[in-house]
């Protein structure tokens, strides 16, 4: 399993087909306590930069983009009851959809952790 | 210390007695003339009742066998009790009636009485909208003239009345550029809005079906012409531009971002929310606006904030004119005045895209705005917008040797200031400094937006405000910046002083108590 970032703060987990989705810790710790997560329908088809979800913290509502193309086969439904998951667990149980990849090639546009990391230091 | 020369002297540090610290208490847990007030269910007892009603009769029931079981729930006060809980509620609340209200982008600024005085004329006061046209020639007087100033304010050939607030006139003016691109056979489906936009522009345009696209923002925080060129092209429906934008400048690009808009065959929308910055010195329709909304509640003074509804009219080019809304009042030939409605349309108004409302608008507000228009007149309303934008520069430059200024650099701001977080120590945060403010006696600034700000307070004082009243308020935000610079540890925990001390924000959003039971521990939650 290979782990990329975007400039937008969300991480993918690539594994064979299947692409989970989240957003990154320094995102979650930027937003402050997540009150609200919105998750895309089942079937969904997303583009690459689409808006795939919405978080929402004290602060503000922002969207969360689609990091690659494809369809959503499954979302994490935890997250209506228990958003704060979004805070404690950002890169793990915060997880937010999984689609199947619709064309690898769009990873080539991501980071990986190294670059995402000075990505975030830079900020 | 130079506290003296800035206004109301705060206390030092050393006296910051917290009340918990406070060795006096009362009986009642009451502090003197602040009342610790609890729910009105927790008031009121079922045997009581503001009216004497009669008995009611013994009827037979013909619901079947869903008759209520259990008493209704709903409180029993007397007129007094309840007249005495909203007081008391009231006092522990802030308002433009009690202090400086710098909300920025909200323009909380003073609703001059004569306002209210002209707003409870019987002729303006006592009508109903279905009243024959004939008996209401003077309301509709009013908003046709109202209808002529925000013309000619605005340099823009056609105005809707009727919608309710900004956001309803955002979605009116989409709506019509909807209906203009679908009339000449065109339907687009983007709309672009710079990141300096109010949030509420993006949800208009997906609201009204479109896809949302940003623009970003350049180093100053203004519109990125270059990339808003880039990106426009035949499938643009349009661009919503707030005007003054959110960083609380001016963009001067406006009339070659609308230019080049239109040379892509879109429309332009200009959130009017900022107007009161601008207000007889600039005119939307010189800058090539195709639509803007106007807020009543803000630029011309009419209350708002939960002292009364928003009015939203919107003023249209020649080009959204003929798909502007109904209904619409014309001046006959023999000076007479006539609602145009669907039953009259057909003559000259076929285009309109329908109806925003059921009736005719805020008429309270409409007359509250047409008197602060007519008593400030032309020469006034100029005079508010330069006030309200000396206000502002005197705040931004007061504060900026203090307080990150981001865009500071980017020339005079408009009429509110936009400050940052940065340089506060001991992770004290924006929203400390907030609470911060509370306890001084003020209600905080907009915070957290424009999102372009990291920690963004957004500051507008408006021109209602005195110096001395702006002096005050700048010694007081001075003072609880220094101390969040210095990472002062009780601004963690404030506010020390209001009625309720610092509210789970977190656990209010994720798990709202909405619905009274009796069984709830209130003074726990309340906490």
């Amino acid at each position: 399993m290979s782990r990329y970032y975007t400039d937008e703060h969300e991480w993918v987990d690539v594994e064979g087909d299947t692409a989970t989705v989240g957003i990154t810790d320094y995102a979650q710790e930027q937003l402050g306590d997540i009150v609200f997560v919105e998750v895309p329908d089942v079937g969904t088809e997303l583009g690459q930069g689409d808006d795939a979800a919405v978080v929402e913290s004290v602060k503000a509502a922002s969207d969360v983009y689609a990091a690659v193309s494809g369809e959503v086969i499954e979302v994490n439904e935890m997250l209506e009851d228990e958003p704060g998951l979004v805070n404690s667990s950002a890169e793990e149980d915060g997880w937010f959809f999984r689609l199947t990849l619709a064309d690898k090639d769009e990873l080539d546009d991501l980071m990986d952790e190294k670059a995402y990391k000075a990505f975030v230091d830079g900020l | 210390m130079n506290m003296l020369a800035e206004g109301r002297p705060t206390k030092q540090e050393a006296d910051l007695i917290m009340p918990e610290q406070n060795a006096v208490t009362t009986h009642t847990g009451n502090r003197a003339l602040m009342v610790d007030e609890p729910l009105i269910f927790e008031i009121g007892s079922p045997d009581r009742s503001g009216v004497d009603l009669p008995e009611s009769p013994q009827v037979e029931s013909r619901l079947g066998g869903l008759e209520r079981e259990a008493p209704i729930a709903i409180p029993g006060l007397s007129e007094g009790e309840m007249v005495r809980h909203y007081t008391r509620l009231s006092r522990q609340n802030y308002a433009i009636d009690v202090g400086l209200f710098p909300l920025g982008s909200c323009t909380m600024k003073h609703n001059p009485r004569l306002n209210e005085k002209m707003a409870r004329l019987k002729g303006f006061a006592d009508i109903h909208p279905l009243q024959p046209v004939e008996s209401v020639q003077g309301a509709l007087e009013l908003i046709h003239e109202l209808a002529e100033w925000l013309k000619l304010l605005t340099g823009m050939p056609a105005v809707a009345m009727s919608p309710k607030a900004g956001a309803h006139g955002e979605l009116c003016g989409i709506l019509a550029i909807r209906s203009a691109l679908e009339a000449r056979g065109d339907a687009r489906e983007v709309i672009l809005v710079p990141e300096s936009a109010h949030g509420t522009n993006p949800a208009t345009a997906a609201f009204a079906g479109y896809k949302v696209e940003d623009i970003p923002a350049n180093k100053d925080g203004r519109v990125d012409l270059e990339a808003l060129k880039a990106r426009l092209g035949p499938d643009v429906a349009g661009v919503m531009i707030t005007n003054p934008n959110t960083c609380g400048l001016f963009e001067p690009d406006m009339k070659a971002i609308s230019d080049a808009v239109h040379a892509a065959g879109g429309l332009v929308y200009c959130d009017g929310a900022n107007f009161n910055a601008i207000v007889g010195r600039v005119r939307p329709g010189d800058l090539g606006v195709d639509a803007m909304h106007i807020n009543l509640h803000k630029t011309f003074s009419t209350p708002h904030g939960g002292g009364g509804p928003g009015s939203g009219p919107v003023v249209f080019s020649e080009a959204l004119a003929p798909f502007a809304p109904l209904p619409i009042v014309e001046e006959t030939d023999d000076g007479h005045f006539r609602l145009v409605e669907e039953e009259t349309a057909d003559e000259h108004h076929s285009n309109s895209f329908g109806r925003m409302v059921a009736f005719h608008g805020q008429m309270g507000m409409f007359t509250r705005a047409l008197t602060y228009m007519l008593s400030h007149g032309a020469d006034g309303l100029k005079q508010v917008s330069e006030d309200a934008v000396l206000n502002a520069n005197y705040i931004l430059r007061s504060l900026e040797t203090v307080l990150d200024a981001p865009f500071a650099k980017s020339g005079p701001c408009m009429h509110e200031a936009l400050f940052s977080d940065k340089g506060f120590a001991n992770d004290l945060s924006t929203l400390d400094l907030a609470k911060g403010m509370i306890d001084e006696g003020y209600h905080p600034m907009t915070m957290y937006f424009p999102l372009v700000v990291h920690g963004a307070m957004l500051v507008e004082p408006t021109e209602t405000e005195s110096k001395a009243a702006i002096d005050q308020f700048i010694g007081a935000f001075r003072s609880v910046a220094e101390r969040a610079k210095a990472g002062d540890e009780t601004l963690k925990s404030a506010p020390h002083f209001a009625p309720r001390r610092r509210l789970d924000e977190t656990q209010a959003a994720r798990k709202p108590i909405l619905v009274w039971t009796e069984d709830e521990d209130f003074a726990q939650a309340a906490e």
